[in-house]
C-alpha cells in the first residue's frame, strides 16, 4: 500500500532573519491552531484574543499584574533552558520551584533577628540550595548513573508536592485560619515592591538578573563552553578533555537553583506564605518558554513575557466571555509542538513523497 | 468491618485492592512496551491518560454508557497516538519535546473540555461507574476469589492484554517487525519492512490503551473527573517499561508491586499508624526512582529508541 511520508532534505542553514522571525511565526501559526477550540465553543477567536491582551496588557493595572506572573516564568524559563542547552532534561523545575519555596518559607518563618537586606539574602540563599539540591539529585543520577533524566525530574515533582502538602496539613498548618497554609514569614525577610502600587516585587530583578546571568554563563565562560559542548556531542566533548559528567552535575545544580529562586519570589515576594497551589505549572510553562525562546537568553525573556500576557489575560478573558482559561495551557502545548516543528525548517526541506 | 493488621479480612482487602490499582498501570505500561520496542519514547502517555479519563467521563455523563465511554476514551487515545506518530515518525521530531507538548496540550485541552461541558458547579457531577464483576463460581472460593475474581470489567481486560500483548510481540510477523524495527530501522527496512508502518502501528496501540487506561479512573475507581486524577501514572508507566525490561509478563510483577505500593497507602491510612497520607501517596514516585538507580546499569534499552528514521 502506498504510504504518505515527509521527505526531508539537507538544507544551508536559513538566513538570521529568518531564525530571528521563526518564533514568531509559531506564536502566529499557534494561536490560528488554539482559534479553532475558541471557535468550536461557538465563541469569536478574535474577541476572545482581544481580551487576552486588554486583560493583560490593556490597563497599567494589568500591565502590572503581568509583570508579576513575568517574574517566575524567566526564572523557570532561565533554569529549564540551561539545561536543555547541556542535553539535561530538566522537566523538574515545578518541584525545584517548590523546593525554594519550602526553603524560603522555613527560614522565613524563623522570624531571624537580622536587617531586612540580610535576611533577604538569607532566603534567597537558602532556596537557591534547595532548588539546586533537588535538581542536583537527577543530575548526579544521569551523569553518573545513566538513570533517565526525564523521568526522575517528573516523578520529584510529585515528591516535593506531596511533602508541601504534607507539611501544610500537618506540623506547618496555619494554627489561626486552620487553612493548609503556613504562618505568614518576618516583615524583614519579605521583597521590596519595586514599583509603587501594585504587587511588583524585587523578584522581577532577580529574574533580569538571571537572564543578564544566562547571557555571561553560556557566552563568555568556561562552563558555557563546556556545556554547550556536552549538549552538542558528549564524546566529541570528551575528546576535548571536557569533563562531561562534571558539567552536567554543575548545570543541573545551577538549573535547579534558578527554578528554586522562582519558589522563592512566590513566598517572600508575593504571597509571603506557603500554600499548595503557590504555582500554576511555572515549572512546566519553563519547558515551553526555554523552547520558544530557542535556548537564548533575550529568546527566553521575550517568550516569558509572552506567556506571562497568555496566561494572566486568559484569567480576564475567561472571567467576560466564559471560555474556559485552560486555553492558556492548550496554547502552551500547541506552542511547543509547533515551534519544534519549525525548528525542523532550519536543518531540512520539507518535500511530500510517497514511499512503497 | 474488622481493619486490623493481621486479620485475614485485612490482607484479603489489601491483595484485591492491589490488582485494582495495577489495572491502569498494567494497560498503559503494555501500551508504552509497544512505543519503545517500535523505537519511539511516548512522554504523550500522561496526557493521553488524563484526556482518555475525561472522553471516558463526559461519553458516559452524558450517554449513560460505560462500554461507550471505555470505546471513546480509547478511540481519543488513538487519535492522540497518530499525532505523536506523525510528529516523531514523519517529522521526526524530538520524541522528548513532542511527547511533552502532547501531554501539555492534551491535559490542557482535557480540562477545557470539561469547564465547557460541565462548568464549575460546587459539586462535581457524577456517572454510575462500574461495579465489579463477580465470575460465577470462581468468586466464591475463599481468599483467592474475593482477589482475582470480584474486579472491574476493565481490570480483567488488562490482564487478559498481558497474553495477548506478549504473543504480538513474540509470535506474529508483527511483532518480528516490531523488535527489528526497534533494534535496527535501517536493516528491517532493507528487509524490506515498513518502518513508518510499524511505527504508526504501535503509537496507535499506546494511544488506544493509555486511553482505555485514563477511563479506569473515571469510569471504575473513581466515578467522577477530578483535577490531576492521573496524578503521574503515566510517569510510573514509564518507569516500569524499564523495570519489565520491555517484557510484557513482567510489566504484569512491576504492575502488581505498584500496585501494592498505592494499596497500602490506602490501607494504612485506616490504622492506628499514624503518617500524613501524602507520604503514602509519594510512596510510589520514591520506589520509581530507587527502582529506575538499581536497574540502570543493566538495563537494556531498544537499541533505536530516540532515533528518529530518516528514509534516504
Amino acid at each position: 500500500m502506498s504510504w504518505p511520508t515527509i521527505k526531508l532534505e539537507k538544507r544551508m542553514p536559513p538566513p538570521v532573519w529568518f531564525q530571528v522571525l521563526t518564533p514568531v511565526i509559531a506564536v502566529f501559526i499557534s494561536l490560528l491552531i488554539s482559534a479553532v477550540f475558541i471557535l468550536i465553543l461557538g465563541k469569536n477567536p478574535l474577541i476572545a484574543f482581544y481580551y487576552i491582551l486588554k486583560g493583560s496588557i490593556g490597563t497599567w493595572f494589568a500591565f502590572k499584574e503581568m509583570l508579576v506572573k513575568a517574574a517566575p516564568l524567566i526564572l523557570t524559563g532561565v533554569a529549564v533552558a540551561i539545561a536543555f542547552i547541556a542535553k539535561y532534561w530538566n522537566i523538574g523545575a515545578e518541584g525545584q520551584l517548590y523546593a525554594g519555596a519550602l526553603a524560603a518559607t522555613w527560614i522565613g518563618m524563623l522570624n531571624l533577628p537580622l536587617p531586612k537586606p540580610v535576611y533577604i539574602l538569607l532566603v534567597i540563599t537558602v532556596g537557591f540550595i534547595a532548588g539546586a539540591i533537588w535538581s542536583g539529585i537527577p543530575g548526579y543520577l544521569k551523569a553518573k548513573l545513566k538513570v533517565d533524566d526525564v523521568v526522575t525530574t517528573l516523578l520529584m515533582n510529585y515528591i516535593m508536592i506531596y511533602t508541601v502538602s504534607a507539611l501544610l496539613n500537618g506540623p506547618w498548618r496555619n494554627p489561626v485560619t486552620m487553612y493548609p497554609s503556613s504562618t505568614p514569614i518576618a516583615q524583614n525577610a519579605r521583597f521590596p515592591i519595586i514599583i509603587p502600587r501594585s504587587r511588583v516585587h524585587f523578584g522581577l530583578i532577580i529574574s533580569l538578573l538571571a537572564v543578564l546571568f544566562m547571557y555571561f554563563l553560556v557566552r563568555k565562560t568556561k562552563l558555557g563552553f563546556e556545556i554547550r559542548a556536552t549538549g552538542a556531542n558528549p564524546s566529541a566533548a570528551r575528546f576535548l578533555g571536557i569533563d562531561t559528567i562534571k558539567s552536567i552535575i554543575v548545570i543541573s545544580i545551577i538549573s535547579g537553583g534558578i527554578a528554586g529562586l522562582a519558589g522563592v519570589g512566590e513566598v517572600a515576594g508575593v504571597h509571603y506564605h506557603l500554600i499548595s497551589g503557590l504555582s500554576p505549572g511555572y515549572g512546566y510553562s519553563g519547558i515551553i518558554i526555554a523552547m520558544l525562546g530557542r535556548l537564548n537568553s533575550i529568546g527566553v525573556l521575550l517568550a516569558a513575557i509572552y506567556f506571562a500576557i497568555i496566561i494572566n489575560g486568559a484569567q480576564f478573558m475567561s472571567i467576560t466571555l466564559n471560555i474556559p482559561s485552560y486555553i492558556a495551557t492548550v496554547i502552551q502545548g500547541i506552542t511547543l509542538i509547533v515551534m519544534l516543528a519549525m525548528l525542523l525548517l532550519f536543518e531540512y526541506r520539507i518535500k511530500i513523497g510517497r514511499s512503497k | 468491618m474488622n481493619t486490623g493488621f493481621w486479620t485475614l479480612t485485612f490482607w484479603v482487602g489489601f491483595l484485591a485492592a492491589t490488582v485494582r490499582m495495577a489495572t491502569p498501570l498494567i494497560i498503559a505500561t503494555l501500551g508504552e512496551t509497544f512505543a519503545e520496542r517500535s523505537g519511539v519514547l511516548n512522554l504523550g502517555i500522561e496526557g493521553m491518560m488524563i484526556f482518555g479519563a475525561l472522553a471516558g467521563f463526559l461519553t458516559t455523563y452524558f450517554t449513560k454508557s460505560l462500554w461507550l465511554g471505555v470505546l471513546v476514551a480509547t478511540l481519543s487515545g488513538i487519535a492522540f497516538g497518530w499525532l505523536m506518530a506523525f510528529l516523531t515518525v514523519t517529522l521526526t521530531l524530538s520524541q522528548h519535546v513532542s511527547g511533552l507538548g502532547i501531554t501539555i496540550f492534551a491535559s490542557g485541552l482535557a480540562y477545557y473540555t470539561y469547564r465547557a461541558a460541565i462548568g464549575s458547579p460546587t459539586v462535581p457531577p457524577t456517572i454510575k461507574a462500574f461495579s465489579t464483576l463477580k465470575i460465577p463460581l470462581l468468586w466464591k472460593i475463599p481468599i483467592i476469589g474475593p482477589i482475582l475474581f470480584d474486579q472491574y470489567a476493565i481490570t480483567y481486560i488488562g490482564i487478559l492484554l498481558v497474553p495477548l500483548a506478549g504473543y504480538l510481540i513474540y509470535k506474529t510477523t508483527f511483532g518480528l517487525s516490531l523488535r527489528a524495527v526497534g533494534e535496527n530501522p535501517e536493516a528491517a527496512d532493507a528487509m524490506g519492512i515498513n518502518v513508518y508502518r510499524i511505527r504508526y502501528t504501535a503509537l496507535i496501540i499506546a494511544g488506544g490503551l493509555a486511553g482505555l487506561s485514563g477511563a479506569f479512573f473515571t469510569l471504575a475507581e473513581f466515578n467522577m473527573f477530578l483535577y490531576d486524577i492521573v496524578a503521574g501514572r503515566g510517569w510510573v508507566a514509564i518507569a516500569l517499561v524499564i523495570f519489565a525490561n520491555w517484557i510484557p509478563s513482567k510489566v504484569l510483577w512491576g504492575a502488581l508491586f505498584f500496585g501494592s505500593i498505592d494499596a497500602i497507602g490506602l490501607r494504612l491510612q485506616g490504622t492506628a499508624i499514624k503518617v500524613p497520607f501524602q507520604v503514602y501517596l509519594m510512596l510510589p514516585y520514591i520506589f520509581t526512582i530507587i527502582v529506575l538507580i538499581l536497574i540502570a546499569r543493566n538495563a537494556s534499552y531498544p537499541s533505536a529508541l530516540l532515533k528518529p528514521y530518516r528514509r534516504e
